[in-house]
């Protein structure tokens, strides 16, 4: 037989080894029309192309990866119709491998799994996993050309082997596009751009927070980060937690930690939204993730004011740093929302509602856990004992006690 | 007998933190499970003033060690961090060690009396070993960030062992 010509795509894609065909062959039609269908497949070879090019390996010419739809290339001169078959077969699992995996390709490229191993171990078994299915796929097919080569089986063991593989293949199909949707939804790298950001400017933006801005008829800038407001959030968690823990504060049903963890993120989370949608009614310009951003710098002046307030127990005090330091705060929140709203009504519903729930929430988070503290200070101070009396726990007879002398020390010398 | 050794050895570099790669290369669970149980176990029957609430429960210590531990992980993921999620679970699970020595340093002491002396001793025992857990996991996971953002990973862990310490502090038995 004289040497046939290769075909002109097979040789791009494996680089320069062609797979030889007779072009009297009587299958050649066969592959005229499937050629239409290997080059819509080809979405699936340039996609492992691709993905090993990126792993710094040369595709390999004899790999997996020409295996999916270069497979009537390989055959050596057999039987005709054994080739007939096997090329049908082909056809149907190009067709049903496309179909299956077309619709996930480009987003797959977009993964990030580098520098970590349990990500990367996944998809390393995933892929050796289909490469064995692939070899099992060949293996197959080959026994059933066998078979019906032989002609010992008959028609129902043509069609039994037949239905198993192609429900073996559906399944397959089915089980790798779930695994790609998982590790699709289930990237975390979803949020890796709102924690771009440097130590430097997180100092900057907590001390903004606490810095009305004078210029309200232009819209000021919110940086959409949602770091600080985490780590803000957690510390006002420990904060709270501390507080609650001197106040011996009884939580009948729940745990202390729960109950902290849930205030300060329901707060969070819930006054953002709320104020989200408030901001949807009013026509403000404000996307979530910078409201969530706002709310959660805005929380750092509640941090200073319990961290002071729990530890020094005066009342004056208390509301000295209520009015200052979460004024300053809610002043600047509200200054930032006003110049990013139009018209005087929906300025006063939005910028009302929010100073209202953020100075409400510093009260009630200092008010809700000091009852009992309150008591404890009675007691040391005047001679006359309440008859109903709690048993301290040493940290706030030792820290407070001392604390407390001294802040009336300082206060009788000024 | 292989599983104990690796774990009793990495108990010892938690101890004396050196920049080795032994505990990020092959990370196990079995360290910090039974870590966190025997502090868990230990902080077990803590006094209140009613009988309704019974200090820390145990469920309470290890959810807050574990889903901790994950926020931590996660937030060195997305800061740009370059070590596997198991791996910084690992690390932060073994540093807790120094504070389970703290709480039982804690026990002992208040077997002998719970007065201002025990509390000093107590308090300085628990800065300590807190200061310890801090700088041991920050010897290990800040290596794996850009050098720029090491602050950044290491107040969460900060905030962590803060919380575990102040739980350990705060307990008094009945």
């Amino acid at each position: 037989m004289a040497a046939p010509p290769a075909l002109p795509h097979e040789a791009s894609r494996e680089g320069g080894v062609s797979p030889s065909l007779p072009t009297s062959h009587p299958g050649a039609p066969l592959l005229a029309s499937s050629s239409s269908q290997r080059g819509a497949g080809r979405a699936t070879c340039p996609r492992r192309g691709r993905r090993r090019a990126a792993a710094g390996a040369a595709p390999p010419p004899t790999g997996a990866a020409s295996r999916t739809t270069c497979r009537w290339g390989r055959a050596g001169p057999g039987v005709a119709a054994a080739r007939r078959d096997r090329a049908e077969r082909a056809l149907t699992l190009s067709v049903a491998v496309q179909g299956g995996g077309s619709a996930v390709i480009d987003m797959e490229n977009m993964d990030d799994t580098s520098g970590s191993s349990f990500e990367d171990m996944g998809e390393m078994h995933q892929r050796m996993k289909e490469e064995e299915e692939e070899e099992e796929e060949v293996e197959g097919e080959a026994g059933a050309a066998e078979e019906e080569d032989g002609e010992f089986l008959g028609m129902k063991g043509l069609r039994g082997q037949l239905g198993r593989q192609v429900a073996d293949q559906m399944w397959q199909v089915g089980k790798r596009q779930a695994s790609r949707a998982f590790s699709l939804y289930a990237n975390i790298d979803i949020l890796r751009p709102y924690f771009d950001v440097e130590p430097i400017q997180v100092r900057a933006r907590l001390l903004e927070s606490m810095i009305p801005v004078k210029m309200i008829n232009f819209p000021q800038k919110i940086a959409g980060e949602l770091y600080g407001p985490l780590m803000l959030v957690f510390t006002l968690v420990a904060i709270l937690l501390h507080g609650m823990k001197t106040s011996d504060t009884i939580i009948r049903e729940g745990t202390l930690m729960g109950t902290a963890i849930g205030t300060c993120f329901g707060y969070w989370l819930g006054v953002s939204s709320f104020i989200y949608f408030l901001a949807y009614l009013c026509n403000a310009q404000i996307t979530m993730v910078q409201m969530l951003s706002l709310l959660g710098y805005g929380l750092f002046g509640h941090c200073i004011t319990l961290f002071v307030t729990y530890n020094i127990h005066f009342h004056s005090l208390f509301y000295i740093f209520w009015l200052g330091v979460g004024g300053l705060s809610t002043l600047r929140m509200v200054a930032v929302l006003v110049s990013r709203t139009v018209g005087h009504t929906q300025r006063l519903i939005l910028c009302g509602t929010l100073a209202a729930l953020h100075m409400l929430f510093l009260l009630y988070l200092h008010f809700a856990y000091h009852k009992v503290v309150e008591g404890i200070l009675d007691t040391l101070e005047g001679p006359n004992m309440p008859p109903f009396q709690r048993v301290a726990r040493d940290i706030p007879v030792v820290s407070s006690a001392v604390l407390n002398t001294t802040a009336k020390a300082i206060a009788l010398t000024l | 007998m292989r599983d104990l050794k690796a774990v009793g050895k990495k108990f010892v570099h938690v101890m004396y933190p050196k920049k080795s790669s032994a505990l990020l290369r092959d990370w196990d669970l079995w360290g910090p499970l039974v870590l966190c149980v025997s502090l868990a176990l230990m902080l077990q029957g803590g006094s209140a003033d009613s009988k309704d609430d019974g200090g820390p429960q145990f469920a309470e210590v290890f959810v807050i060690i574990w889903f901790g531990a994950v926020v931590i992980t996660l937030n060195s993921k997305l800061l740009g961090g370059t070590i596997s999620f198991f791996q910084s679970l690992c690390v932060l699970g073994y540093c807790v060690l120094p504070l389970t020595v703290a709480m039982l340093v804690c026990r002992l002491v208040l077997l002998a009396g719970s007065g201002t002396v025990s509390f000093i001793i107590r308090l300085i025992v628990v800065v300590a070993m807190f200061g310890w857990s801090t700088l041991a996991s920050t010897a290990f996971l800040a290596d794996s960030q850009p050098p720029n953002r090491k602050a950044l990973v290491v107040y969460p862990i900060f905030l962590f062992y803060f919380v575990i310490s102040w739980m350990i502090l705060t307990f008094t038995p009945q």
